[in-house]
């Protein structure tokens, strides 16, 4: 288990050992989002932008014509909600070469409460046009993806928590593009997430197969662009869906699923997420288990609506 | 036109070009049956300063990595950007019927997707200071010798992503970085009578008298004040910002300007933001701009 956040610049720091291109821009956040790890190594590759969200995504959208590989620090509500216009217009309909390092994204934001709880992100960034939008679920996922997005020529937004989750994938872990990825495979229900939720999951359906419920579990890394086939494919063998997410269920992942299978496979999905709520500031553990997303909540949950289908 | 003298202390040639360049601007918009008039005319003898002489630019190699980058900020505008962009051979005068007639390059609004020859896309106004701090900072760092233009309307200036970059450039010590107030006094709507200390009531000044000169000194630009629409003025100004060291203040120039300049029927009129002319009001205006081609 690794913080993402540590995941993200000790990554970041090594790659720009060899790629010049590298640069970070921070929003005054660098001690929370470390990439002040970054700037201590990278000096000359950091840039203060100061607490003006909307002109450092701008000046990132300059630097990136001239060839650099700009990084953004910040937190994931600012950048979605603050600088969405930039964002848009600069980034996403110019095809800019602009990646987001979107810190603490979901619930747990280091008790800093709902006004720093962006649980609206993947709504939004899976809207945009010509936008990649990754969630890892952990810290090999998450090096690999960075390692991916440096090399990739256009925009990304990568979904960052604060902390780690258990690690689910190993050190050989290879990322391509909107691939799914199946972590367990069931009978009864599939468990379909993203992010370190993905992880919790995984915790869930081993607690559920104690009570005899068989759930299969799909992690999507790549919620934007994702191979639909492919997705459609694990679900053929499943008549009841659930998706989990540390996002609204609206329009998150779940919409994401609803809106292909209703087209495509028609069956029940159920959305577990943030219902409809702003969030609060409390421990990691109170928000999850208040919130329904814990490994535990999840797994009875579960059983509960099964019952009920 | 496409030649540029090198020497035109008589600035005939530029007049000339201004009046054509207001005139395709009214024509263009009224053939394509929308658009905005009073910007692209506050702003064009600025542009054409900067396209036939003050900047260094290759309109046949448009992605000339030396080249000197413009960013129209106040991207409604573009009429006038594409206007003096195409009278500079960027690409045809007669592609100037496209504009907003759908697969058109000439978007409405700039679109660096589409047009080469732009450098950033602009439309939600108060963005293209930052990116024009990104290409300084990036040529900085580069060692790339390209100097950054990027104008800014001064209602488009209430924007607060635009006092961000404000508030940065200075630090950075961006000497190739210079913004262009285009101040013509007016935006789109305006302040109402009552909503207004003084009484005005005419709508006028953004800014309502404050002392935006003495604001962008105290942050840390080099302010040069000029009028807008005097040659005399704009090309010994562009070409000072050009000679500033690489490191040092960026250079602010504050352009007073008339919205609308250039037609009798057009000057300080806040609804001609974006109109359409009728055929009386072409005719008035081929006149004034003493066009002598009937079919445009």
């Amino acid at each position: 288990m690794k913080a993402l956040r540590d995941v993200w610049a000790d990554t970041l720091i090594a790659l720009a050992n060899d790629d010049d291109r590298i640069v970070v821009l921070d929003g005054d956040l660098a001690n929370s989002t470390k990439a002040d790890k970054f700037a201590a190594a990278h000096p000359d590759r950091f840039l203060e932008m100061g607490i003006a969200e909307q002109n450092m995504v701008g000046v990132a959208v300059g630097m990136a014509t001239l060839g650099f590989v700009p990084w953004l620090s910040s937190f994931t509500v600012f950048f979605t909600h603050r600088a969405v216009d930039p964002i848009r217009m600069l980034v996403a309909q110019t095809n800019a070469n602009v990646k987001i390092g979107a810190a603490y994204s979901g619930l747990m934001t280091g008790f800093t409460g709902k006004t720093h709880q962006d649980v609206e992100d993947l709504a939004i960034m899976r809207a945009m046009p010509q936008m990649t939008v990754l969630a890892p679920a952990d810290q090999y996922e998450c090096a690999a993806m960075i390692r991916w997005a440096s090399n990739y020529r256009g925009p990304v937004y990568l979904r960052l928590t604060r902390d780690g989750s258990a690690d689910v994938f190993g050190a050989d872990y290879q990322f391509t593009l909107g691939e799914v990825r199946p972590l367990r495979q069931g009978k009864h229900a599939l468990l379909i997430s993203t992010g370190p939720q993905s992880v919790r999951c995984l915790e869930a359906a081993n607690e559920l197969a104690k009570q005899q419920l068989d759930v299969g579990v799909l992690h999507i890394p790549s919620i934007k662009p994702l191979n639909e086939a492919a997705l459609l494919e694990v679900c053929s063998a499943y008549e009841l869906i659930f998706t989990v997410e540390e996002h609204s269920v609206f329009g998150g992942l779940g919409g994401l699923v609803a809106e292909l299978l209703s087209e495509n496979s028609p069956r029940r999905v159920i959305r577990y997420g943030i219902e409809d709520k702003w969030g609060e500031s409390a421990p990691n553990d109170f928000l999850l288990d208040k919130y329904g997303l814990s490994a535990l909540q999840v797994s009875q949950r579960i059983a509960k609506d099964f019952k009920k289908k | 036109m496409s030649s540029v003298s090198a020497n035109d202390s008589d600035y005939s040639e530029l007049e000339e070009l201004s009046r054509r360049g207001r005139w395709l601007v009214l024509s263009t918009v009224a053939g394509s049956g929308a658009g905005h008039v009073g910007g692209p005319m506050s702003a064009m003898d600025l542009l054409i300063s900067l396209f036939f002489r003050g900047m260094d630019i290759r309109p046949e190699e448009p992605g000339w990595p030396e080249r000197d980058r413009f960013i129209l900020s106040k991207g409604h505008a573009a009429i006038g950007l594409y206007t003096v962009m195409a009278l500079r051979g960027f690409f045809p005068v007669e592609e100037l019927k496209t504009f907003d007639k759908g697969n058109s390059r000439l978007q409405g609004h700039p679109d660096v997707t589409k047009l080469p020859g732009l450098e950033t896309s602009t439309g939600s106004l108060g963005m293209g200071l930052s990116v024009g701090i990104g290409f300084a900072l990036g040529a900085q760092r580069k060692q790339q010798g390209f100097h950054s233009f990027v104008m800014i309307g001064d209602g488009e200036l209430q924007e607060g992503m635009v006092w961000e970059g404000l508030h940065l450039a200075p630090r950075y010590q961006l000497g190739n970085l210079t913004a262009i107030l285009d101040s013509n006094g007016l935006q789109q709507f305006g302040w109402l009578k009552h909503q207004d200390g003084d009484g005005r009531g005419d709508r006028r000044d953004p800014w309502n008298n404050v002392d935006l000169a003495a604001i962008f000194a105290h942050l840390g630009w080099r302010v040069v004040e000029i009028d807008g629409h005097s040659f005399d003025e704009i090309l010994p100004a562009i070409g000072e910002s050009k000679a500033q060291p690489l490191h040092g203040p960026p250079t602010m120039i504050i352009a007073h300007t008339l919205k609308g300049k250039g037609l009798s029927f057009t000057e300080g009129k806040f609804e001609w933001h974006s109109k359409v002319a009728n055929q009386d009001e072409l005719d008035v205006a081929r006149r004034e701009l003493q066009i002598v081609e009937a079919s445009k």
